[in-house]
């Protein structure tokens, strides 16, 4: 296990973390899609996720792993949530653009 | 024991109180009459038994309920002290409490509200023993208040009409003025013994030496407080108002109980008052001063219960004159033989003003002897009485206030001899319009006088006895109460050995009254004058009649003043403050109305600011490292 990290290099594991989290913010601030957001906000938890696992493997730490659990069961709820709510939005505007979704407004 | 038995004769009343306010309106008037008046006299019966128990030469009986307030090296118990002093006090103020309770059954009947005047009148008897028995001043405070209070629900009793209420407003400011006075006394009496037992004081102040000006200064502000309870100069002016409320209110509490409660408190701090002569000195001219004043404003009136109102201010004046003269137990005998004489009095004006349906005007009154005998002879046994005709209980205690002052300033003895004279003239002024000659009210009026009941002749037999033997307490001679009391008064107690010179001032003083019952007799009886219509009222005497314009003096004074200033605030403050505090809501409110604007409702823009917000934030903690 040693080796995958020492091969690659631990900075290698963290530009690939900021890359993926990088996309993920411009995932949610460019795309209307409430789905695509959703996507984008899994990306950077995942994101997250890798880098956890990362510094896991490479400090010879479990915490790390069991953390990235942690996190996976929360987004799995979060996930879960979000699509019910967006199923009902959904039914009743007839679209999932957040653009339309202005009632909020002050 | 003692305790139970203590908390029995204190809480009785309460229970009375208490009955009364949540039961009173439900039963009928006989049995809440009869509820208030038993609490009482269950209380006197208490008072009595401890005061055969009392043994005057073993200690006070101290009793503790509880630790009330601990602060650092402050401690004060509410407890409860039975001496003598108090227990004097019980027994009259109980004492009469049940008399003029059992007069207030007849006399209230026609009320609809009788069930709230026995709460009251019973609230008012719980507070005084309250007052009387604290074994410290502060307790003795909240009965100071409490009966403060009670005195002007009950003088605004009648709260249909509105004079009314403003005598009661009066009374209570009045005291109010006189509490904050008292109130100042017991901060610096506690900031300098770290107790307020009266005990304890007497211990600290007996033991060490302290701050005289300091000890002069809390004296005097006490004398204040005893100034506005006890109606003297110059804060006398609401108790002749206070006579607004019914008629055995003014007997209990408007002359033998609370109005005492000033002469009580100054009893009580006599080893403080004994060591600031300059206090005593301002006491001794306030009494005598007020003594004279109101006895000449009482020789005009005309209606009957404003002249034993200014008889009784008159009256307290000489208490006062005895207690800043230092004979403390002299002022204690005249409280006594007062309490008797003028509740009496009282009591009979209120049983002639309830044969006459309500007249006070004695202008209207008038051969009222034949109709009405008991009140006739009961009243003039207590006039004799209140004008020192020997050998009536209040010939005994005038008489011994005027031997004090004539041996410590022949002056203070003048005006205090001049006052009696007066209070002699003005009394049998009153006997004279409204017993003798004829009637001169309406003949309807004629028709129906009658004889009070005997729930009203009882109490007024009782109190006239009391008020012919009262005097035989302190006989010169075998002088029971002087003895009594002596071991709680510090400094020196008169005493007069039955000598030539008492005996000539004694028939000074009994000169001095028969001159004053003769000019009435030839004024009102062989010349049958009868007082002029308020109209007709000319020169020197309507400076009188109208109370020398004190009352008008202080709305000048004062209340004018205060009423241009809130007047002030009103118009002028209030509305250019409310401005400031206004801005400040409109500016918010121009805020929130731009600031809305950035909640567009967009979830994109709100993506956006929170993630440039996240960059900023990282940004600078990676620079500020």
């Amino acid at each position: 296990m040693n080796n995958v990290i020492n091969e690659i290099g631990i900075e290698n594991y963290i530009f690939l973390a900021s890359l993926l989290f990088c996309i993920g913010v411009f995932g949610v601030l460019y795309r209307r899609n409430a789905i695509i957001v959703f996507m984008s906000i899994e990306i950077m938890l995942n994101a997250v996720n890798l880098l956890f696992v990362a510094f896991s493997t490479f400090r010879q730490d479990a915490e790390g792993q069991v953390f990235v659990f942690f996190s996976m069961a929360v987004a799995a709820a979060e996930v879960a949530v979000g699509l019910a709510i967006l199923v009902s939005v959904f039914r009743n505007i007839g679209s999932i653009d957040i653009a339309n979704l202005k009632n909020l407004k002050g | 024991m003692e305790t139970n038995l203590a908390l029995l004769l204190l809480l009785s009343p309460f229970a009375g109180f208490l009955f009364n306010v949540f039961f009173g309106k439900k039963v009928n008037k006989g049995i809440s009459g009869a509820i208030g008046t038993l609490t009482v006299l269950i209380s006197f019966l208490s008072s009595v038994y401890f005061f055969t128990q009392f043994n005057p030469s073993t200690k006070p009986i101290e009793i503790t309920l509880f630790d009330w307030i601990s602060v650092h090296n402050f401690k004060l118990d509410f407890g409860l002290l039975l001496d003598q002093l108090s227990l004097l006090w019980l027994l009259f103020v109980t004492g009469i409490g049940s008399l003029i309770h059992l007069y207030s059954i007849s006399y209230m009947h026609d009320d609809d509200n009788m069930h709230k005047f026995f709460a009251y009148l019973n609230l008012f008897v719980f507070f005084m023993i309250t007052l009387v028995i604290g074994s410290n001043l502060l307790v003795m405070f909240i009965g100071w208040e409490g009966v403060g209070l009670c005195s002007y629900l009950l003088i605004g009793f009648w709260y249909k009409n509105h004079s009314y209420n403003d005598a009661a407003k009066k009374a209570f400011i009045m005291n109010r003025i006189g509490d904050l006075g008292f109130l100042i006394g017991i901060f610096i009496l506690g900031s300098m013994f770290s107790t307020l037992d009266f005990v304890g004081m007497k211990q600290a102040l007996t033991a060490g030496n302290s701050d005289t000006s300091l000890l002069s200064l809390a004296a005097l502000c006490l004398f204040i407080g005893a100034c506005g309870k006890s109606a003297q100069l110059p804060l006398y002016t609401w108790l002749p108002d206070a006579m607004a409320g019914p008629t055995p209110v003014s007997a209990l509490i408007h002359a033998a109980t609370m109005v005492t409660a000033g002469i009580f408190m100054v009893t009580r701090m006599n080893f403080l008052f004994d060591l600031t002569p300059d206090v005593q000195n301002i006491i001794a001219v306030v009494g005598t001063a007020t003594a004279l004043v109101a006895a000449s404003i009482g020789l005009l009136q005309n209606d009957i219960k404003k002249v034993l109102a200014y008889s009784t201010v008159s009256q307290l004046g000489l208490m006062f004159l005895a207690l800043g003269l230092g004979a403390y137990n002299v002022a204690v005998f005249h409280v006594i033989t007062h309490a008797f004489f003028k509740a009496c009095l009282f009591l009979g004006s209120g049983s002639v003003i309830h044969a006459l349906h309500g007249e006070q005007d004695m202008r209207k009154m008038g051969g009222l002897r034949k109709a009405m005998p008991i009140t006739f002879w009961t009243m003039m046994i207590s006039t004799l009485a209140i004008a020192g005709i020997f050998p009536f209980a209040g010939f005994w205690s005038k008489d011994e206030i005027l031997m004090v002052a004539f041996d410590h300033n022949k002056t203070l003895w003048m005006v205090a001899s001049i006052a009696s004279i007066m209070t002699a003239f003005y009394m049998f002024r009153l006997m004279y319009l409204t017993f003798f000659k004829d009637f001169r009210g309406t003949q309807h009026q004629k028709d129906h006088l009658h004889e009070s009941p005997s729930l009203i002749t009882i109490p007024l037999v009782i109190l006239a006895i009391l008020a012919f033997i009262g005097g035989a307490i302190n006989l010169p001679g075998s002088t029971w109460l002087n003895h009594f009391l002596e071991p709680i008064l510090s400094g020196k107690h008169e005493e007069h050995a039955l000598g030539s010179h008492e005996y000539m001032l004694m028939g000074i003083a009994m000169a001095g009254a028969v001159f004053g019952i003769l000019w009435a007799y030839s004024k009102y009886i062989k010349q049958a004058v009868v007082p002029q219509e308020d109209s007709e009222i000319a020169g020197i005497s309507k400076t009188i009649y109208n109370k020398y314009y004190v009352d008008e003096f202080y709305t000048f004074l004062i209340v004018r003043p205060i009423n241009s200033l809130s007047n002030f605030f009103r118009t002028t403050l209030e509305p250019s403050l409310g401005k400031v505090i206004f801005s400040f809501g409109l500016i918010t409110n121009k805020i929130g109305k731009q600031g809305k604007k950035l909640q567009t409702g967009s979830i994109g823009l709100y993506m956006f600011a929170f993630v440039i917000g996240i960059v900023v934030i990282i940004s600078y903690l990676f620079i500020a490292q």
